[in-house]
């Protein structure tokens, strides 16, 4: 069934999408930046601060979304015992951790000219705050353990607990009373951000997942040599 | 224009720190991923053009190794 998604068929699909995808990014970007930074409007109640908006929610998105990605690629190693499960769940850890901090940092400075404090105790900043902990602990254990099989096993635990973390995150809002704001874009029901605001942020994120798969593929790429070279002592 | 892009009403330095901090840390991820590859090519090069000759037939062979290698300065394939 995963005959096709090993490293030796993927590798050179790598090496040729590589740059397109990365001028690609710098192209997205650009017209990001200009976007968020220039064309979109002010907030009529939090003013241009409102713009952080681009930056910190395409980050905290993606950074859950890799989370969720790393916890289910887990689980399929666990169930499907295929090593390269583990590969590309760890390839992801990087920039969905860079992620998570973007999304904590920004939402902090956000905090400051909106609430008029850097950080608050609510549940949708603690919850963020705990799954940057899951991420740091997962890439800890990679780095930490000796035995391969034990770095797996323990790495893989951690993902699939931290998954719990996620409808917590998404829910924490409306759950409980908190100083973080409602969504504002839904998929399921009407948006209530307005289009001149939404096309940026969409923009945004393209940009952003488009990095986070410039990473993975660098990533992978690295894991994959570092497999082949094991393989070569083996010899 | 440029009261809106800088100053921003008197949150420019929260949007342009915002912004700026996720672009430095956006360059930061790529250069350290990037010093790691290299790293990783050159000692795959290394490991691999120090075989025998006779494993080194054998690993030739191998589309994933001349792949991995592309870019190594010695590369003989």
């Amino acid at each position: 069934m995963f005959k096709n998604i090993n490293p030796s068929t993927v590798f050179p699909i790598i090496n040729s999408i590589f740059k397109i995808l990365f001028i690609l990014f710098i192209f997205v970007l650009i017209i990001g930046l200009v976007e968020a930074l220039y064309l979109s409007p002010k907030d009529y109640i939090q003013g241009h601060s409102v713009r952080i908006m681009y930056v910190h929610v395409p980050a905290a998105w993606i950074s859950l979304g890799t989370f969720g990605s790393i916890g289910f690629l887990s689980l399929f190693n666990f169930i499907f015992k295929n090593k390269n499960f583990s590969l590309i769940a760890k390839s992801f850890a990087p920039s969905g951790l860079v992620l998570c901090i973007i999304a904590l940092v920004t939402g902090s400075i956000w905090g400051k000219p909106t609430w008029g404090t850097w950080w608050a105790w609510d549940a949708r900043i603690t919850s963020m705050l705990l799954l940057c902990i899951f991420y740091i602990l997962y890439i800890l254990t990679w780095n930490v353990f000796e035995k391969n099989s034990n770095k797996e096993k323990i790495s893989s635990i951690i993902a699939i607990i931290g998954m719990i973390n996620l409808p917590i995150i998404k829910f924490s809002v409306e759950w409980w009373n908190t100083l973080h704001q409602n969504s504002t874009v839904k998929i399921l029901s009407e948006s209530s951000i307005h289009p001149s605001m939404l096309l940026p942020l969409l923009i945004m994120t393209f940009a952003f997942i488009l990095f986070t798969l410039l990473i993975f593929l660098m990533k992978y790429k690295v894991e994959v040599i570092k497999f082949k070279k094991k393989g070569l002592e083996r010899l | 224009m440029i009261n809106q892009l800088f100053i921003m009403d008197g949150h420019g330095i929260y949007v342009w720190s915002a912004f700026l901090f996720t672009m430095f840390s956006f360059l930061s991820l790529y250069l350290i991923i990037k010093a790691q590859l290299v790293k990783e090519q050159a000692n795959f090069a290394n490991k691999f053009y120090n075989l025998s000759e006779k494993k080194l037939a054998t690993v030739k062979a191998k589309k994933i190794n001349k792949e991995i290698l592309v870019n190594s300065p010695n590369y003989n394939f």
